[in-house]
């Protein structure tokens, strides 16, 4: 840090010889134009949050002067399509966090405990072994996941528990946590790494083992920005699409049991794209409350998890 | 670079006191670079021994291998022996936790745990499963450590909160909380003003009566103010040893005074 102020305060002679010289003007058109570039691709993300939104928003009100809201987030029965009809959501909101609550198992032990082995304990070498494996792990195409759980994790839980139905959410959030545990590890890891490293000699010089120091020190240190990991790593398994269409079947029904077949919200919004639900009926609309709805929880998930990420860079300054 | 005759000059006056840790030929590489050479010392306890020496001669890296705290650098070996009360610091048997148990230490810069107040001059004692009042010790470490009346009606207060000198003082509760027997100190004011230096400083007449304190300091007026004995290194070599007042007013070697006069370093 010291070091690079040092370095700034001796270029600054430099800049300012530059511009006496009038380059200044030399350049100053190409980087209007670079600047200019620039914000329109950095807008661009913003014009298509928007866009997205009002589009999520024209279909869905439309949706709710149909069904009334509180029959679509309180029902308990999910069956637009057929007759008779029912639009509670409940059952596609229960199968989607039976999932993440499956995800979650696999992927937060695993990753923290990953996170932890690769920045407290392993050598380099082996981190440099480790770290991008896991990151392949994140590069997998996700329809490669559905298929594996479909092939390789369902057979496996069928020969543990014989009443395991073909489609189940077990074996969809077993892979789903797969999927995100290279996040939780890789957002567990910067955490750690966050803590000074001389709260971790300060542990050690009393005395304290290498477990203690971890435990004890530096996760505690780190809570926030583990937490942070968590709450983005649900996030994600809420909305992951492909392995649990594939995977974990299309039967909204509410039920804890993952060896059943259930269906989460954004397999039913693949499920209707892919049918022939003619645009305007209320069957198409549906998807975009549902969509709306899956919007609205992984936005505030997300903001969760930046909120405590801001608390926990706060405490080191 | 010490003759014999003067080494056992330093012994005749050091042995008035018990020795506490005697180095012989502590020579430490950081890979193939040498930081420390064939450093013999004796240094007696109950007494205050600073090192003094310009940047990057060694003192830290020195006074880190009483404690063992150069285990952590992975490249860092040692070669020679360290004795403390007469055992071998560096054999196989012996557990480095323990040793940093009795052996406490105080850095640079003020490292609290981003905890209470309480919960910092406590972690020490509860890590290590301390069977007795953790209330009490936590009260007399900082009572030692000159800080309790400033802290005693916020203890549940973030350690983060206090000021730099405070930090630095609940710094020194937290290593007195382990009842150790050695304090090592790197540094220990480098990061602070005056009048926290000073009060550094006083506590540190009123530790030697319970503690051996070492001291690393760049300060070499803090080193004739607070310390009875002075080590003073140069690239790495022990170039003289022995009581402070006479290193710092008849220095036997060239090179010690022309650094304690400041004419280089």
């Amino acid at each position: 840090m010291l070091k690079n102020k040092l370095v700034q305060k001796r270029r600054q002679p430099e800049k300012s010889e530059a511009i006496a010289l009038g380059a200044k003007l030399k350049y100053h058109w190409k980087e209007g134009l670079i600047k200019a570039g620039l914000f329109l691709c950095a807008f661009l993300s913003v014009v298509t949050t928007i866009a997205i939104i009002t589009v999520l928003a024209r279909e869905a009100f439309p949706f709710f002067r149909e069904v009334p809201f509180l029959d679509f987030v309180a029902g308990t029965k999910w069956t637009p399509l057929l007759q008779p009809r029912s639009f509670g959501v409940l059952p596609l909101v229960c199968g989607t966090l039976l999932i993440v609550a499956g995800a979650a198992l696999v992927a937060l032990p695993i990753g923290l405990a990953s996170a932890i082995y690769l920045g407290e304990y392993a050598s380099r070498r082996v981190r440099s072994i480790i770290k991008p494996v896991l990151e392949i792990l994140a590069g997998i195409p996700t329809v490669v996941y559905g298929y594996f759980a479909l092939t390789f994790v369902t057979p496996l839980l069928a020969t543990f528990f014989p009443s395991t139905q073909v489609f189940n959410a077990a074996s969809a959030s077993i892979v789903v946590g797969i999927m995100v545990l290279p996040m939780v590890a890789s957002l567990c890891d910067d955490a750690l790494r966050a803590v000074p490293d001389s709260l971790r000699q300060g542990a050690y010089a009393l005395g304290a083992t290498q477990f203690e120091v971890t435990t004890r020190v530096v996760l505690p240190a780190s809570l926030s920005g583990v937490v942070a990991s968590f709450v983005l790593a649900a996030s994600r398994a809420i909305g992951e699409t492909m392995a649990v269409t594939l995977a974990a079947g299309a039967t909204p029904k509410m039920t804890l049991n993952p060896l059943e077949s259930i269906q989460t919200m954004t397999a039913y919004i693949v499920q209707v794209s892919l049918g022939d639900a003619p645009a305007g009926t209320v069957e198409y609309k549906t998807i975009f409350a549902v969509a709306a709805l899956l919007f609205a929880i992984t936005l505030g998930m997300n903001i969760v998890a930046h909120k405590v990420l801001r608390q926990f860079q706060e405490v080191y300054e | 670079m010490i003759t014999n005759t003067q080494r056992q000059a330093i012994s005749n006056q050091v042995s008035k006191r018990r020795t506490i840790f005697q180095t012989s030929n502590v020579t430490i590489r950081y890979g193939d670079k040498p930081a420390i050479r064939n450093v013999c010392l004796s240094i007696p306890e109950h007494l205050i021994t600073a090192i003094i020496g310009p940047s990057g001669c060694g003192k830290s890296t020195l006074l880190r291998a009483f404690n063992r705290m150069n285990d952590f650098i992975p490249e860092a070996n040692m070669k020679g022996q360290i004795l403390f009360l007469g055992t071998d610091l560096y054999v196989k048997d012996i557990d480095p936790v323990d040793v940093r148990r009795r052996i406490g230490m105080v850095f640079q810069k003020p490292n609290p745990f981003p905890k209470s107040i309480f919960r910092n001059v406590a972690w020490g004692p509860i890590v290590s499963g301390y069977p007795g009042n953790i209330n009490e010790r936590v009260e007399s470490s900082l009572r030692r450590a000159a800080l309790w009346d400033e802290v005693k009606d916020r203890l549940q207060d973030s350690a983060t909160d206090l000021s730099g000198g405070q930090q630095q003082r609940l710094c020194i509760a937290r290593a007195l909380a382990m009842e150790p027997e050695v304090i090592l100190m790197d540094e220990p004011c480098s990061a602070l003003d005056p009048v926290s230096t000073a009060r550094i400083e006083d506590l540190m007449f009123e530790l030697k009566e319970k503690y051996t304190i070492i001291i690393v300091t760049h300060n070499m007026q803090q080193a004739a103010r607070v310390s009875d004995f002075t080590a003073f290194l140069d690239s790495g070599s022990l170039v003289e040893f022995g009581q402070t007042e006479k290193v710092f007013t008849r220095p036997e070697q060239k090179r010690t005074e022309e650094y304690v006069t400041g004419r280089f370093g």
